[in-house]
């Protein structure tokens, strides 16, 4: 089964009520190693998008993700707005014009939005980021597709992969963002970005189920 | 928390619209963006410098504006990085099709933010080029870290790259003046109390009354180490000694001397720390060609102060003794 707009407009909507209801959690995570607003952050870029649903319906996947995109960027501030728009942005490139996403589609746009993401951040693995979920989903999605199991799965993988990627930041050091200033401080904490990006995909996974 | 506000939701715009209604003269407030243009803007022929930054650190920007130092300012929210749409409105203002510069201090949010704005921006044909500054030697510039934070040295770049923005240079010169200044200088700070962010209401941080935090930056954070309580003496030689190091000032060198109030601190208690600094350089015969003391980059109500020292040459200080006139800066006119 692929993807549909009305999915995509699914995901759009549940993610923000995730978002609101993860608030206070993301800005806790984002309080010993950054300034406490990471929740805030994205619970306001999201409620933004929100707002923006009602023009979307009738569109293609490419432009709501495009117009989601803007939206973050101008809306969220901070790091994550810039980084998540992006991605978003670069998402709502590769999908123009579609109404469907097959397996295929899916992976092209997480590739792109990871991508986005690297090139905008300047991040690579292991540097306690939101990178550090995005990428082994990816490389878990991508496992899925060679084996045939169906968009679903591949989806299930995803965010599988996602949420041991953000359990492994707990022990990383961050070396981008705010986190860094911390130095070996930021050992042993949960970085609020990849809870985020885990968070985006287990909804996008809940959806396509 | 005690504050003079109405509202926390509200700071910013309210302190906007109070600028707004005292400087028309000198500065033009669109709250719909959520910009702080100067009042003759955009001037013809001359390139735009535009900063900006999370509030809470008045009066950087927003007092800067005006003739001789930043054509705009865009100030996000407390302590958060403004977006690109209200960065990309300040540069349409200010563009007089000489380009527009932007001064950029070194944080991830606001790298970023005005990174896409500047990519918007020459998307429809404006020129733009920037400097970041990352002068605070608290931090280490490695690449553990997301390098040093802007910090002091953004005031005194400001106000020498509008003077020479104001001479009518181009972008290209403007650019190459800016990445000098912020070469040439460092900064460091302390707290003796935090500060509190109306939006959360409680102190950032808390600090034994016989406590000070050493090699703070500007967003209420705590600094680098914690120590006991010292005379203004001893204080000013934990922040100058690294900065002169760092640096590498020698004897018979030129410099201009910031001592900043971190929004908290009185200034009889701020030319304390200039003496202190004074008879540093003084023993090791390094000579103020310049100095600026009070508070202009702050961080809320938090006590404390920074350091800044600039290794000046003839155009730097040309440029600094130029004609400023702005809602926190006024000379020479
Ligand atoms: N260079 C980067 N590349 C990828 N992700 C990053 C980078 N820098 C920070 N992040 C992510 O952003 C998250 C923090 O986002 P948040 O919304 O809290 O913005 P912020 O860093 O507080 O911005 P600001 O300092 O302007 O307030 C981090 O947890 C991390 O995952
Ligand atoms: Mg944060």
């Amino acid at each position: 089964m692929p993807i549909t707009t009305e999915d995509v407009l699914r995901w759009i909507t549940q993610t923000a009520q995730v978002f609101h209801e993860q608030r206070d959690y993301l800005t806790q995570l984002d309080a010993p190693i950054g300034d406490a607003d990471h929740g805030v952050n994205m619970d306001r870029g999201f409620r933004a998008v929100l707002d923006k649903l009602p023009s979307l319906s009738g569109m293609d996947i490419g432009s709501i993700l495009k117009t989601v995109g803007t939206t973050l960027v101008s809306t969220v501030g901070g790091a994550s707005g810039p980084l998540y728009g992006t991605a978003f942005l670069r998402a709502g490139m590769v999908t123009a014009g579609k109404h469907e996403l097959d397996e295929a589609d899916v992976i092209e746009m997480l590739q792109a939005a990871l991508d986005g993401i690297k090139a905008r951040g300047k991040a690579h693995t292991g540097e306690k980021t939101m990178v550090d979920a995005l990428e082994p989903a990816l490389a878990a999605a991508r496992k899925a597709q060679e084996q045939h199991e169906g968009l679903a799965v591949l989806l299930r993988r995803a965010a599988e992969a996602a949420e041991e990627g953000m359990k492994a930041t707990i022990p990383m050091q961050a070396t981008k963002g705010r986190a860094s200033y911390l130095g070996e401080r930021s050992i042993g904490h949960q970085d609020p970005g990849a809870t985020s990006s885990w968070l985006l995909l287990k909804t996008l996974a809940e959806v396509a189920d | 928390m005690k504050k003079l506000i109405n509202s926390p939701e509200t700071v910013v715009k309210e302190a906007l619209e109070g600028m707004a209604a005292m400087h028309p003269e000198l500065i033009r407030v669109d709250l719909e963006n959520q910009i702080v243009v100067r009042a003759d803007a955009p001037v013809r022929g001359k390139v735009g410098v535009v900063s900006g930054g999370g509030s809470g650190h008045e009066p950087m920007h927003g007092g800067f504006v005006g003739r001789g130092m930043l054509d705009a300012a865009c100030p996000g929210a407390i302590f958060t990085s403004p977006v690109p749409d209200q960065i990309l409105a300040a540069m349409r203002a200010v563009n007089g099709g000489a380009g527009v510069f932007q001064i950029i201090k070194n944080y991830t949010g606001d790298v970023l933010n005005f990174e896409m704005a500047a990519e918007l921006a020459q998307a429809e044909g404006i020129e733009v080029a920037s400097v970041i500054t990352n002068d605070d030697v608290a931090v280490e510039d490695s690449l553990y870290t997301a390098g040093r934070r802007g910090v002091g040295v953004t005031v005194l770049l400001e106000k020498i790259v509008g003077g020479l923005a104001e001479s009518g240079a181009s972008l290209e010169q403007v650019a190459a003046l800016a990445k000098r200044v912020n070469e040439q200088g460092r900064s460091m700070g302390m707290a003796l109390t935090s500060c509190t962010v109306p939006a959360k209401g409680s102190p950032t941080f808390e600090l034994g009354e016989d406590e000070m935090e050493i090699g703070i930056g500007i967003h209420g954070e705590p600094g680098r180490r914690r120590v006991k309580l010292a005379p203004a003496a001893d204080i000013v030689e934990m922040l100058a000694n690294p900065i002169i190091e760092d640096l590498g000032l020698k004897a018979g060198e030129r410099v201009l001397a910031f001592v900043n109030g971190m929004g908290g601190t009185p200034l009889i208690e701020l030319y304390i720390v200039a003496r202190e600094l004074a008879r540093i350089l003084k023993g090791r015969n390094i000579t103020i060609a310049r100095s600026l003391v009070g508070s202009y980059i702050t961080s809320l109500e938090m006590a404390g102060c920074s350091i800044t020292l600039l290794r000046v040459d003839d155009e730097m200080l040309r440029y600094w003794d130029a004609p400023v006139l702005t809602p926190a800066l006024r000379w020479g006119i």
